[in-house]
């Protein structure tokens, strides 16, 4: 057996030692390989449609030249959409791994304090009661979802937010709002309900360039403090504690994760409906491929693109039916996940 | 706690359980006492309201020419040993499984109880097309306890065995799957969709006395072998190696976790639907009152759950009179504001 000496690290140095930073290695090249799939999963996906095109016809088309119906397919149908699918896909799975750290529960998520219930809930009486559209859904959602999270930190706070108080009162609120979206449901008519319900699995239809540039300045925004913090979100990990004599503001780090996390979900849910489950997968699908023992944001975000990414494609093109892809991000991503965890015993 | 000495640790769980014990007699008692109050209220209350005497009559003295008479031996009797029942199921199932995995967060749908049973539910009306109660209520029964056991062989392949963590993920991941693919049958069939939606809110009502007595021997076998799983938990409670160094049968006691929340979760689910929070939440109360010892909170447990649910069923007779509202939706009503107020009076209690 050889010795091993822990991870392999690289230690990058630029600018004569002045920007420098450690490289895990099997974290990076995990992350190379996974941004590759990403990539032919999104050739794959442009080439492919009811309009199959070649990979020089996709090519051209990307390069602003070629034929004047291929490019339209392939930019202005086909491109959006994947883009939008890698954005949300990263964006959810950074979600999952911020709060999955926080509660320190490999099932914690944004549903921890309440904002999948709040946001079913806020669509539910948009559709249902006002019969909205589109974009009310989606203003809907996104009250609903902030509401209630905000409500369940309120209600959780008590000098201080102790994580544990903070599920058991998510718990409860949830509960709450489940019970009422279901009975809502019961109630409506079936078409109504069920027009509800293809909203609740999480679509990607009918989007377009315009959702791509909001989303891309809103990630912006949200991303880079969120890498910032994921040092001292590390350190949480290990208790308030130990965290807070390493010098990390236990209190203020773990508000600003809350409502980075929040908002990563929310962008989201604004413009797809709750697409489930890549939240709570990518960040335990990254951290076994990594082998890590913590939970890495840049890993997870790729992972959750690719999940959602592939998950979008065979929802439209693997069976003879098209169906909201949030169906098939919980079955793909649930039995991938099922390997895993079989393949973790049998090591 | 976590970081203290074995011997110190012991030492604080039995001296907490001693100082316990006085009042936790005194909330069985108390339990007890409530649970007879409300089902004497739950035989009484309703749409047609029956007089004490009438309704003594009618369960000592049975004449089926009376109207009263039938509505308490017909309707509400079945649904009062129903409540009881598949609230001290999925009461029970809840703290055994909160114990097992040591996360608050589990709740007895976590082994996939109640995404197998919603599955073959989908499957049953929207591919076989049965439409009868009996059906759901069998094929539900069948799905729960199919679904959890492949959820314990998944979790069990290979040499590290089934530690909570890979349970609960595994749980999480197979559910997910046939969510995924039920909802894909659903959206593609109304037919099924409207079985479900109906099915998914939960109630005891409606349900008759065949019902009562089809579910009534699994639930019973399966509080029994909950109380026996009770004194090991609490040594798995220390953690695992722990547990083991102090001379407890893990293995067993997880054995013996697993039959008991299939048993109880399975037969209530199938029964009344998906009514998982009262397995969330009456633990967790109960814990606060009682403090650790498992063998108090799985006993108080099956005390207070009966009365949520019983309290959750009275309650959606009365708030919208003349109609109902199920017991599922009043049940988390009722319950989750009482659990955000002990969350936030209380220290809270880690598991």
């Amino acid at each position: 057996m050889p010795i091993a000496f822990g991870r392999p690290v690289v230690t990058i140095r630029l600018w004569g030692g002045r920007v420098s930073c450690h490289l895990d290695l099997r974290a990076t090249s995990v992350s190379a390989a996974v941004l590759t799939l990403c990539l032919l999963v999104v050739a794959v996906s442009l080439m492919s449609g009811a309009y199959p095109a070649s990979m020089t016809e996709v090519a051209t088309a990307l390069l602003g030249r070629g034929e004047e119906m291929v490019m339209m397919i392939v930019r202005e149908w086909r491109l959006p959409r994947v883009l939008l699918a890698l954005l949300f896909g990263g964006a959810l799975g950074m979600s999952g791994a911020i709060f999955q750290s926080l509660t320190r529960n490999p099932l914690g998520s944004p549903d921890v304090i309440g904002f999948a219930a709040g946001s079913h809930t806020g669509a539910l009486v948009v559709i249902l009661l006002l019969s909205g559209g589109y974009y009310e859904t989606a203003l809907g959602a996104l009250v609903g979802g902030i509401v209630t999270a905000l409500a369940v930190y309120l209600l959780a706070f008590r000098r201080g937010v102790d994580g544990f108080r903070l599920i058991v009162v998510g718990i409860g609120v949830a509960a709450m709002l489940g019970a009422f979206n279901a009975w809502m449901i019961r109630k409506a008519d079936l078409q109504v309900a069920m027009s509800a319900a293809v909203w609740a699995a999480g679509s990607l239809d009918g989007l377009g360039f315009e959702q791509v540039m909001s989303t891309v300045v809103m990630l912006c925004l949200a991303v880079p403090p969120a890498l910032r913090l994921s040092r001292p979100m590390r350190q949480l990990e290990m208790g308030d504690d130990v965290a807070m004599a390493s010098g990390v503001a236990a209190g203020r780090v773990r508000l600003c994760l809350l409502i980075l996390g929040v908002a990563l979900t929310a962008i989201v849910t604004a413009a797809a409906g709750p697409i489930a489950f890549i939240a709570l997968a990518a960040p335990q699908i990254a951290r076994r491929l990594t082998r890590s023992a913590g939970l890495g944001l840049i890993t997870s975000a790729l992972t959750g693109a690719l999940l959602l990414v592939v998950a979008d494609w065979a929802a439209q093109h693997a069976f003879a039916v098209h169906l909201p892809v949030g169906v098939m991000t919980v079955s793909i991503g649930g039995l991938y996940f099922l390997w895993l965890i079989i393949r973790e015993g049998c090591k | 706690m976590k970081n203290l000495p074995a011997a110190v640790e012991m030492c604080c769980l039995r001296s907490a359980t001693r100082a316990a014990v006085v009042p936790s007699a005194a909330w069985l008692v108390f339990g007890l006492l409530l649970v007879l109050f409300l089902a004497t209220g739950s035989l009484l209350i309703g749409v047609r309201p029956v007089a004490l005497p009438v309704a003594l009559d009618a369960l000592f003295s049975y004449d089926p020419g009376l109207p009263d008479h039938l509505v308490i031996r017909g309707y509400r009797l079945p649904r009062t040993l129903l409540a009881i029942l598949c609230g001290a199921a999925f009461g029970v199932s809840g703290a055994l499984i909160q114990a097992a995995t040591r996360n608050p967060l589990a709740d007895p749908g976590i082994l996939g109880v109640n995404a197998g049973a919603a599955f073959f539910v989908t499957l049953a009306v929207g591919v076989l097309g049965w439409r009868s109660i009996e059906a759901s209520l069998w094929s539900a029964f069948l799905g729960a306890i199919v679904v959890t056991l492949m959820v314990q062989a998944l979790g069990m392949v290979g040499r590290i065995g089934a530690t909570p963590l890979r349970l609960v993920l595994a749980g999480v991941a197979l559910s997910a799957v046939l969510g995924g693919l039920g909802s894909a049958v659903t959206l593609l069939d109304p037919a099924s969709f409207d079985a479900l939606r109906q099915w998914s809110v939960g109630s005891v009502a409606g349900r008759d006395m065949q019902v009562v007595l089809a579910v009534a021997p699994f639930i019973g076998a399966g509080l029994v072998v909950a109380l026996a799983a009770a004194r090991p938990l609490n040594a798995v409670a220390l953690g695992e190696e722990l547990a083991r160094s102090l001379g407890a049968d893990v293995l067993k006691a997880r054995i013996l976790v697993v039959i008991a929340v299939t048993l109880l979760a399975g037969a209530a689910t199938a029964a009344a639907g998906p009514i998982g929070f009262v397995g969330l939440m009456v633990p967790h109360a109960v814990r606060w009152f009682v403090g650790p010892d498992q063998r108090w909170i799985v006993v108080l447990t099956m005390i207070f759950s009966p009365v949520l649910l019983l309290a959750a069923d009275i309650a959606g007779r009365i708030v919208v009179r003349p109609g109902e509202v199920e017991a599922g939706i009043v049940t988390a009503f009722l319950g989750a504001p009482v659990l955000i107020l002990l969350a936030r009076r209380r220290k809270a209690g880690g598991l």
